[in-house]
């Protein structure tokens, strides 16, 4: 067949390790909470999401081990986030315009 | 465990150890909970179409006749939501893509077959908590199957309840994706690669893409309705500060591309049968093969086109319009490939072809009125009037209801090892297209002329038109009954078919009729693509 078996599991991430990806995601919460209270604009949309994105992301990488997968996965949750980015996107067209 | 075909049964012999109905609803084999799913469909299609029927009646008089304005509301709304999300979207995928998706890449079964039944299990109760809204709670919902804020939130009927049975429902229809996704990439037979992969199989994979990227939106979007109406929450309601078009954006999201689960797999089953019968390769295998992917990538950019008249602004007008356009190219795409592959073909005209040409000239139909639709400017004229309604219906009957037909008549003798009568089938299909036709057809000038869609009452002056679509359900709902008892007692008590009796090149023939239940007894090497008819005879 065409793709490699499926290797996760064999990559044991050290405690040490996911707790320090858990406090990043602490440390961004906290970073969202603040960023909500100061008013940016449109910026705080932008802020909002820009951190998410941060933070989903370390979850995928390491607690979700897409960072030991191969590229057939890695593209596939690629195009994922590609076409929710294009959804919220082309939302803009209606939201940044309306009068 | 049993490999052989005993007594020509195949996977329809009773299995040894789990008996009667509890080997059915307890099975994992695909090719049993694929007939589920077609057994369950087809009963909705049956309740959707009388439903439908009823309709008709009411509109054939102006004025107040046969059932209440509230009725008539409940009755368009289930119509729309048992056709929608218990009929068409898991018809081809879920049934028949279910039982040939492992058959076609020479595969034992799907990546996960419980998975497979649970799905299915998820769709029996989505289905029944749609029944039971009908009947509890105060009334059945009058929401449209598009359940728009801020009416779905301030209607006192029963639309928790169904907006709960349609998140059920997507769940069903994200895993039975997700199934297919992982089966095409890892459970391929040796020598089936990308470009030998029949193009049902590549429908089905565009359409699994959709499933499982665009149908969480829907789940999410309900389940703020839900909330909204039981928490009182201010998400889209603007009495309490929320945004409805937030919700038209977010339910087109995901109901935009459901059009394309609907229509890719009916293109997919076109894509097969056509070759068959003209005895040819298929024109242009790839660029059909990628207009599925480019369909399914293209088909999530254009949700807005059903807002136009929202009041969203002018700048997203502009853009959706001209987004919309691009869609039609690759179906245009497959349009073409299939009428350049009959030409020169020897052709057959058995009833699969002939339901397949019918997809192809309702579907135009419908395609070329989408284009009217899509145009922002025409829009404005025919938006939420019968011209949709007439719209929907050529693609969506004309389309994908052809399509499953036309898949029922071509793979059924392989399922079940029967032919039909096929002068009958022939028959049947005559009636159904001139009943469609009939039917749908005088709806686009009820539009143009300005008759609203989703209203009780209408002026004299569109009478005409009315009388003549209610005759014209008459016709189709004659033709269905044939077509539904030909194939009835053909898979009955017909004659038997033989493994291969239209002389198809793809793997589900090169087993028997019905295949055993491990699919096959060897495990198939494939050694050509899936039109290459050289060395392949008829069996009968
Ligand atoms: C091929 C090109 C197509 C184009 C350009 C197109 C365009 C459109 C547009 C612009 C509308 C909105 C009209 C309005 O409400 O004012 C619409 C409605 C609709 N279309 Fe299509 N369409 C296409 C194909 C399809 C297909 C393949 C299906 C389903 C299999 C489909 C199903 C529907 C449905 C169900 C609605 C009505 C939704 C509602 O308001 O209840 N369309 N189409
Ligand atoms: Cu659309």
């Amino acid at each position: 067949m065409s793709h490699a078996q499926n290797e996760s599991g064999s990559h044991p991430l050290s405690y040490r390790f996911l707790a320090a990806i858990w406090a990043a995601l602490l440390t961004l919460t906290a970073l969202t909470i603040f960023a909500a209270r100061i008013d940016l604009g449109f910026f705080n949309v932008v802020a909002a999401l820009g951190i998410a994105s941060i933070k989903s992301s370390l979850v995928i990488f390491f607690f979700m081990h897409l960072k030991y997968e191969n590229r057939t996965i890695k593209t596939m949750v690629l195009v994922a986030f590609v076409v929710l980015a294009i959804c919220i996107g082309l939302t803009f067209f209606d939201v940044g315009f309306r009068r | 465990m049993d490999h052989g075909n005993v007594g020509g049964l195949g996977f329809l012999a009773p299995a040894p150890g789990r008996k009667g109905l509890l080997s059915w609803i307890g099975t994992t084999d695909h090719k049993r909970i694929g007939l589920l799913y077609m057994g369950c469909v087809g009963f909705m299609f049956f309740c959707g179409a009388a439903l439908g029927m009823i309709l008709r009646l009411k509109l054939m008089t102006p004025g107040s006749t046969l059932v209440g304005p509230q009725t008539y509301n409940a009755m368009f709304t289930l119509h729309g939501v048992i056709m929608i999300f218990l009929v068409v979207i898991p018809s081809i995928p879920a049934s028949l893509g279910n039982i040939l998706l492992p058959l076609q890449i020479g595969a034992e079964d799907v990546s996960f077959p419980r998975l497979n039944l649970f799905s299915w299990w998820l769709y029996v109760l989505g289905a029944t908590l749609a029944v039971v809204s009908i009947f509890t709670g105060s009334g059945a919902p009058d929401t449209g199957w598009t359940f728009y804020v801020p009416f779905s939130e301030r209607t006192t009927t029963n639309v928790s309840l169904a907006v709960t049975a349609v998140t059920i429902l997507g769940f069903s229809s994200i895993l039975t994706g997700l199934n297919f996704v992982t089966t095409i990439h890892r459970l391929r037979a040796p020598g089936m690669t990308w470009t030998r992969l029949p193009l049902f199989v590549w429908s089905l994979y565009a359409t699994a893409w959709i499933q499982v990227l665009a149908t969480p939106i829907l789940g999410i979007t309900l389940v703020l309705v839900f909330a909204e109406r039981v928490l009182n929450l201010g998400l889209f309601d603007p009495g309490r500060g929320g945004d409805p078009l937030l919700y038209q954006h977010l339910f087109w999201i995901y109901s935009h591309p459901a059009v394309y689960i609907m229509v890719l797999p009916a293109m997919g089953v076109i894509s097969d049968i056509i070759p068959v019968f003209a005895r040819k390769n298929i024109f242009g295998y790839k660029m059909i093969a990628f207009s599925s992917l480019a369909i399914a990538f293209a088909g999530s950019l254009v949700w807005a086109h059903h807002m136009f008249t929202s009041g969203m602004s002018d700048t997203a007008v502009l853009v959706f319009s001209f987004l919309t356009f691009i869609v039609a190219i690759p179906s245009a795409i497959k349009v073409f490939n299939w009428v350049s592959t009959l030409y020169k073909g020897s052709i057959s005209v058995e009833p699969p072809l002939l339901f397949s040409l019918g997809f192809i000239f309702m579907f135009s139909v419908g395609g070329l009125t989408g284009l009217v639709q899509g145009a922002a400017g025409t829009d404005i004229h025919v938006h939420d009037t019968y011209f949709i309604v007439g719209h929907f219906h050529y693609v969506i009957f004309g389309g994908t209801g052809l399509g499953m037909f036309a898949a029922l008549h071509f793979w059924l003798p392989k399922i079940f090892g029967r032919m039909y009568d096929r002068g009958v089938a022939k028959l049947s299909f005559w009636i159904i297209l001139v009943g469609m036709n009939v039917l749908y057809f005088p709806m686009f000038i009820l539009g143009l002329e300005g008759l609203p869609r989703r209203y009780y009452d209408y002026l004299p002056k569109y009478a005409h038109g009315q009388v003549l679509s209610t005759i014209g359900s008459w016709i189709l709902a004659v033709g269905l009954v044939i077509m539904f008892a030909n194939l009835y007692r053909g898979m009955r008590r017909g004659p038997l078919a033989g493994d291969n009796p239209w002389g198809a090149a793809t793997l589900e023939w090169t087993t028997s009729s019905p295949p055993p239940t491990n699919n096959f007894e060897v495990e198939p090497v494939v050694t050509h693509g899936p039109y290459d008819f050289r060395g392949v005879a008829r069996h009968e």
